[in-house]
């Protein structure tokens, strides 16, 4: 094959993956960045555009220049004409960045300037993604694909599965969700269903395609460069069957059950298919491969023969290709971190026309990229699902993705690896030793549907002996992972039935079992465990991720804890300190945090401190070991962080001098860090920054009222309550509307702003019986100015607080901050506001003795627009905050840095900063949420006190209008300019609503209303056309009508009547499905539909440092 | 489960790593060796280039998808010994029905299971390879005395490791030798000096005629069966011991084209005029990348080698076509003159990866050039 584009470039744009969203994380932040600094090193100037400030890739220094800009388009057209970028990287920025570059070709745009694409070509890139395209090529070179038909009647039917074989999906054109389909076995089933499917398609048609449900399911990543060198670097093999997204998978790498013969013939049929894509770079294949027939049965006979070398005693088993990314993919992250092998660098500078011959490898310092990676440990991924904070969530696993992020594991057994990976969850309680309360009736049940415990629905099965053979055929699990499991029930009965013996220790730390596990099963406490197994010398060693086995000395500082002889980590000499991560991406705590401890770290090197990194979150920045001087894979609770600091002072095995005791970092990584701050300080470990005291005073209510109440600073009025009647008795004392919330939940969960008695008796009487004798807190809600402040506090004898920034909330308090609409620089608050705010930060800062970084909501109450309104706390956190990286970027306040330097002694006046508000910027920047709800079935879209976003975009102009315009446009909200739309607005919101509806009547928006909204609209002197409800009975009725593609926006709030909770509901779930913007908050539809009718249309495109200079 | 008794692996350096008894109950001794590949053990165990030696496998958990004796790459077990860090005892497989531990103890092999195969490894990776032993628990001071008893790996010749009888490959498994001149198809002569099955596959998958013949085959022997090519097999220990074998390929050279593998690259090799010499610890593994000179390709190999070529002294009409990228050390040679040429590593793989079985159709084109010219 002809080596293509081998010629350097000058210049390159880079796209970036845009929010988080399920499906799309943090993953292309790590391979954004490494792609950025791989192009730095090689000559070429990089441009970024991306519109998530929250990442590491778009922080200074990473390119050359930095657009946080929406990804259209029309944008990045702009930035092409203004940059003039000889080539372009499509490849590294996830979906949308593939996809985008395929927009921009189709439009006309690389070709108008002369923009050549690096890396896998969009020709190839088109075979790999488009269905038909792709089983042609695989045709071509004869891999297998599943085989389908397409027939149009029973006869056609019956020909296609003499062709094809049992067992078979039907799925009928044109269904929605594909019903009237199903999955068949026998061939009374298949015309049963057929004749359905038939029925239920509006054409008669019915696709007729082979059934893999219940194959293995197995990942391959691999690499090709321009001289036609192709490599793997790792293969993965799902414990889930087919039939779950590999996203929602549990992951092993390598893989544990294939065969020499089974592991090559799945790595040549991937080298295969990337050599005939032309793929450039990395490239994902997910293939099938037939499982036990005592298992599933498949068919007998080969769908291929085994021609060419290794060709085994009998047939190959068989298999199919599923599908193939022909990127950097979330799959690649987790192979490069499962490996040591930096995929994204290394397709980068494929990219740029390097050989992998060419490129060094950096793991050992001395070999090249052109090898394949060895791994001599097990390793184990689990998704992070959010249905911790989505209980109405559909918890049931198929093709869409659920996950919100992901935690892996590394140990030299499956057991002890899965066990770190379920512990990485951060669950809390739910080690393997939990079980569901439903299980106790139907323990296969939920074993055999796939959900996100079903790994502890396995475990029950087991530990209720039912037959493992059993287990396997209802689940699909391949009985190797199951019999592990049994490894761990064995060793649950051994513990729960025998004295502790160090040889008994020894076996259940071995196989992964926590302390706290071992003290459950044996009847003790963590502490206790903790001491004996440490008398007895069971400590775990430090091994290295090396690439290569051991076959080579490596330099990568990259290690995971093990209970084995040889300890690799020995301590470092010198000063350095732990930076503890942030764990799982989930909603409440996402890729900000890893954004935080990764520029701690860099804070520390730059420091002249070593800088010792943990996290479990394989998608992240963090966890790239160039980024840390130490990186430790490991979970982040208690026992895990006590035991990398013992090994960092001095070996816990004692092959290392006594090094001092090294302290920890803890307010970067969010609430998974600051939490070790109590026990760590009961341990005894040092901390740098704020105290555990400092914590426990900002976190516990009470201590934390009567500080406030010392300085004199107000607090919305609030108690806790025990009943009913108190809660009814209190809140006349404190007015409606209250906010309740159980005490004993964190973050917003299950927190309500209840109008009056009858729901507020509800809100009581459910939370009691939810968690008997628990308080429940009733505060004065405040519909007012939302305000967040972050501040960095000096260190002991600095009481400097610097305010990087003061962000105004678009939508009143009540919403959760994280799915607040922020801007910045405050626009609407007044001098005296503002000094008070800063007059509040600098009396917290100072009197909780915070070091470092803390973030305070303030709500601000006004009697009248000409006066000064009140200012109320209504939470702090000493830590740093969601915000921390969009202020940095817009304000220019290395915030991090500051705050680290800070811990180390070094006062802010040392650093070149003073007390009191940072001067504002002449810019305008607005953070807005994003939202994956269209992935996330049943569940409620309406902004509350919950948080619900899982990602976040910015919008940065020189006037507000054109910034928040630019951020609804990232966030896939904006409005468009002309069309229809729906509003169905709930009474009490009904008053504020219109100087809204007048605006889009003026504005000429075709209005469609349910019934009590489109007699106010008429009131109001405008055209409404009335939407049925549902529950009414109309047809088509307003779900209809969204769904019908006929409504460009959606403006619903939800109702405070129960009654008409459920349409509400429908409404915005319709539009969330139809992802079309959805507004349930009238403050940001008002303030969107102003954006857009006030110029903001009309936004400029500018690097960042543009704006911040005041160049635009 | 039953529970094993307590093993122990003694190094020649007097290291000792404790574990547990896997396959049969005695002890043994041999070169320790370190293998990375994560698939394949029951290929790497029955291939002969291990004999003498005791094998550690970097990958820690073995035995997952269990034996299939259908598979096994030579008439045997050929390892002396096991090292792992976990042996699975409930293996699942569409194919593999039997414990790796019954397989061993059933040859007779011991093993050790549970020890901290890496530590070993980064030992032999710092001093090079070293002999050792698998032994009782309680038996670790009687080993380190005997250790130092033991003969050196390079003193021993494994020549017997080769098959003492000719025979031929059909039907997927050796077969007597019969008058098989009726079958179409060159006829190939492969000198087993150690082979594994997978090169008869692959030869005889190409539709050739298959003989082996033992080691000790002088070149009327060869020469006798009228063959259109020889390939010169892998083997175990140190090729400067096979000066029988270097003299026969110094006379094959310019007769008929030959291909050699392994053992067979490195008698080549001297037979050209170079010398050899022992690794560190070899190349062991399904991973090393191989630059291709001519085409500047990289290809991922399987090796199994612990000496090499020296090119130093190489006659002037054989050039280096394949390096080794980690140590730069020669990984295949080619006359300019004659139609020879060999590999170090192993294009049959078995285990390893299947990238490189066009090295045997390079060979049966020469075979076919050769005939038609």
């Amino acid at each position: 094959m002809d080596a293509v584009n081998v010629k350097t470039p000058e210049s390159v744009l880079i796209i970036g993956s845009g929010p988080i969203v399920i499906g799309q994380a943090a993953e292309f932040d790590y391979a954004g960045t490494q792609a950025c600094k791989a192009m730095a090193e090689e000559g070429v100037r990089s441009i970024l555009v991306n519109s998530n400030p929250a990442t590491i890739m778009t922080d200074e220094g990473v390119a050359d220049a930095v657009y946080i800009e929406p990804l259209t388009v029309p944008v990045l057209r702009r930035i092409i004409e203004k940059e003039r970028p000889e080539s372009l990287l499509p490849t590294l920025g996830g979906q949308v960045g593939l996809n985008l570059a395929v927009e921009l070709q189709d439009a006309g745009v690389l070709d108008e300037f002369n923009v050549r694409v690096l890396g896998t070509q969009l020709d190839g890139i088109r075979r790999a993604e488009d269905r038909q395209l792709f089983r042609e090529a695989m045709r071509e070179i004869g891999e297998p694909t599943p085989p389908s038909a397409i027939a149009n009647s029973m006869e056609e039917a019956r020909e296609a599965i003499a062709e094809i074989g049992l067992p078979v999906a039907i799925r009928p054109a044109y269904t929605l969700g594909g019903t009237g389909g199903g999955f068949v076995r026998t061939m009374e089933e298949f015309e049963r269903v057929v004749q359905t499917g038939l029925d239920a398609s509006p054409i008669s048609q019915v696709l007729v395609e082979r059934s893999l449900l219940g194959w293995k399911e197995v990942e391959y990543e691999v690499m090709r460069d321009a001289a036609d060198t192709c490599i793997t670097i790792c293969n993965m093999e799902n414990l889930d069957p087919m039939g779950v997204h590999t996203g929602d998978s549990i992951v092993v790498a390598p893989s544990q059950t294939l065969s020499d013969k089974d592991y090559h013939m799945l790595r040549s049929a991937s080298l295969n298919i990337i050599r005939s894509l032309g793929i450039e770079g990395g490239c994902n294949v997910q293939l099938a491969l037939a499982p036990r027939q005592d298992v599933v049965a498949w068919p007998a006979e080969s769908v291929r023969d085994g021609g060419g070398v290794g060709v085994p005693h009998d047939e190959p088993l068989p298999y199919y290709v599923i599908e193939v990314n022909p990127r950097v993919s979330r799959s690649s992250a987790l192979a490069s971190k499962a490996t040591g092998y930096p995929i994204a660098r290394v397709a980068a500078k494929i990219a740029a026309g390097k050989r992998l011959d060419e490129i060094p490898n950096q793991v050992t310092g001395r070999t090249q990229a052109a090898f394949e990676p060895a791994l001599d440990y097990c390793v184990v991924k689990i998704p992070r699902w959010p249905f911790d904070k989505f209980e109405a969530g559909d918890r049931v696993l198929g093709t869409q993705m659920k996950a919100t992020g992901e935690v892996m594991a590394i140990d030299r057994t499956f057991e002890a690896a899965l066990q770190k990976a379920i512990r990485s969850l951060e669950f809390g309680g739910r080690t393997v030793l939990w079980e569901d309360a439903e299980v106790e009736h139907e323990p296969m049940l939920g074993a055999e549907t796939p959900t996100d415990i079903r790994l502890w629905h396995l475990l029950a099965a087991v530990r209720a002996d039912i037959p493992l053979d059993e287990i396997a055929q209802r689940s699909g699990v391949d009985p190797w992972f199951l019999e592990r499991l049994q490894t761990l029930v064995h060793m649950e009965r051994r513990l729960l039935a025998e004295p502790l013996s160090p040889d008994l220790m020894r076996q259940a730390k071995r196989m992964g079992f926590a302390d706290e596990q071992i003290a459950n099963l044996a009847g003790s406490v963590d502490e206790r465990i903790r001491e004996q197994r440490l008398s007895w010398g069971i400590a775990p060693v430090y091994k290295m991720v090396d690439t290569c086995a051991a076959e080579f000395d490596a330099v990568t500082p990259y290690f995971y804890s093990t209970y084995e002889d040889e300890n690799e980590a020995v301590p470092e000499q010198g000063n350095r300190a732990l930076v503890v991560g942030s764990g799982p991406i989930r909603i409440g705590q996402g890729i900000e945090f890893d954004y935080a401890s990764v520029k701690a770290a860099q804070a520390l090197r730059a420091a002249g401190w070593g800088a010792v990194m943990a996290n479990s979150n394989p998608e992240t920045v963090s966890t790239d070991f160039d980024t840390s001087d130490r990186l430790y894979f490991e979970p982040l609770d208690e026992e895990a962080v006590r035991d990398i600091l013992q090994n960092e002072d001095s070996g816990l095995n004692g092959n290392g001098g006594p090094q001092g005791e090294v302290a920890s970092i803890l307010q970067f990584g969010g609430q998974t860090a600051i939490n070790l701050a109590g026990p760590l300080t009961t341990a005894a470990r040092p901390i740098l920054g704020s105290s555990a005291e400092v914590i426990d005073l900002a976190e516990d209510r009470r201590r934390f009222e009567r500080f406030l109440a010392d300085l004199g600073i107000p607090q919305p009025p609030g108690t806790a309550v025990n009943s009913v009647d108190e809660a009814v008795l209190a809140a006349d004392a404190i007015g409606y509307p209250v906010l309740v919330r159980p005490s004993y939940v964190l973050g917003g969960r299950a927190m309500e702003i209840v109008q009056g008695v009858g729901d507020l008796a509800r809100y009581v009487t459910q939370a009691q019986a939810a968690a008997p004798g628990k308080p429940i807190l009733i505060d004065k809600y405040l519909a007012g100015i939302e305000v967040e402040v972050d501040a960095i506090c000096g260190g002991p004898g600095d009481d400097a607080v610097l305010i990087p920034g003061v962000m105004e909330h678009i939508e009143r308090a009540g919403v959760h901050s994280g799915d607040s609409m922020a801007v910045y620089p405050a626009p609407n608050l007044r001098a005296g506001e503002v000094a008070t705010l800063i007059e509040y930060t600098r009396q917290i800062g100072n009197g909780l003795g915070v070091t470092g970084l803390m973030n305070i909501q303030y709500v601000i109450m006004r009697e009248a627009d000409d006066v000064d309104g009140d200012v109320f706390v209504l939470e702090v956190n000493p830590r740093a905050s969601r915000t921390v990286p969009f202020l940095s970027k817009v304000t220019g306040v290395p915030m991090v840095e500051v705050a680290v330097r800070a811990m180390l002694g070094e006062s802010l006046s040392e650093q070149g900063f003073s007390s009191g508000l940072w001067p504002p910027t002449p810019l305008v920047a607005v953070k807005a949420p994003v939202f994956s709800m269209s992935k996330l079935s049943g569940v409620d879209t309406h902004l509350g006190p919950e948080m619900k976003s899982t990602g976040e975009v910015m919008g940065v102009d020189i006037d507000y209008d054109k910034a928040l315009n630019k951020a609804l446009i990232a966030a896939g909200m904006a409005v468009p300019p002309r069309g229809r739309a729906l509003l169905s607005i709930a009474d009490q919101d009904k008053p504020g609503a219109m100087a809204l509806i007048r605006e889009l009547g003026e504005a000429g928006y075709e209005l469609h209303a349910t019934v009590g909204t489109a007699s106010l609209i008429r009131g109001l002197g405008y055209e409404a056309h009335e939407a049925p409800k549902r529950e009414v009975g109309g047809d088509p009725d307003v779900i209809d009508l969204i769904r019908s593609g006929q409504i460009d926006m959606v403006i619903n709030t939800p109702e405070q009547i129960s009654s008409n909770i459920r349409d509400g509901f429908h409404i915005r779930r319709a539009a969330a499905e139809q992802r079309i913007p959805c507004f349930t908050s009238i403050d940001t539809a008002h303030h969107a539909v102003g954006a857009m009718l006030e110029g903001g249309a009309d936004y400029n495109i500018a690097p960042l440092p543009d704006y911040t200079a005041g160049r635009v | 489960m039953t529970e094993h008794a307590e093993a122990a692996v003694v190094l020649a350096d007097g290291a000792v790593f404790r574990g547990i008894a896997l396959g049969a109950a005695a002890d043994t001794w041999g070169e320790v060796v370190f293998n990375t590949s994560m698939t394949g053990y029951q290929e790497m165990l029955t291939d002969p280039s291990y004999a003498g030696q005791i094998l550690v496998l970097t990958y820690p958990l073995i035995g997952n998808y269990g034996i299939d004796p259908p598979i096994d790459e030579s008439r045997q077990i050929q390892v002396r010994g096991l090292i792992v860090r976990s042996e699975c005892d409930s293996p699942s497989h569409p194919r593999g029905g039997m414990r790796l531990h019954d397989y061993l103890a059933s040859a007779g092999i011991p093993g050790v299971a549970g020890v901290d195969t890496r530590a070993i490894t980064r030992r032999i990776r710092h001093e090079g390879v070293m002999m050792g032993m698998i032994v009782p628990a309680d038996q670790v001071d009687a080993a380190r005395h005997r250790l130092a008893d033991l003969p050196a790996y390079d003193s021993q010749d494994f020549i017997d490791v080769g098959v003492e009888q000719p025979y031929s490959w059909s039907d997927g498994r050796p077969q007597a030798l019969t008058n098989g001149a009726a079958e179409a198809g060159p006829h190939i002569v492969v000198l087993d000096e150690g082979l594994k099955y997978n090169i008869l596959r692959n030869l005889r998958s190409r539709g050739c005629r298959v003989t082996a013949m033992p080691p000790s085959s002088g070149v009327e022997d060869i020469l006798a069966l009228n063959p259109q090519g020889v390939l010169l097999s892998p083997g175990p220990g140190d090729p400067q011991l096979r000066k029988f074998q270097v003299k026969t390929a110094t006379s094959l050279i310019g007769k008929l084209p030959i291909m050699g593998i392994c053992m067979g690259h490195q008698v080549l090799g001297r037979a050209f005029g170079a010398d050899t010499f022992k690794l560190k610890f070899g190349h062991r593994g399904g991973n090393h990348p191989v630059l291709e000179v001519p085409t500047g390709r990289v290809a991922i190999t399987a090796q199994n080698h612990g000496y090499a070529v020296d090119p130093d002294g190489l006659a002037p009409d054989v050039e280096v076509t394949h390096i080794n990228l980690h140590d730069q050390t020669v990984e295949g040679l080619a006359s300019r003159s004659e139609p020879v040429f060999s590999i170090q590593y192993h294009a049959e793989a078995s285990p390893g990866p299947l990238d490189n079985g066009h090295l045997f159709d390079r060979f049966l084109d020469l075979v076919a050039e050769v005939q038609g010219a």
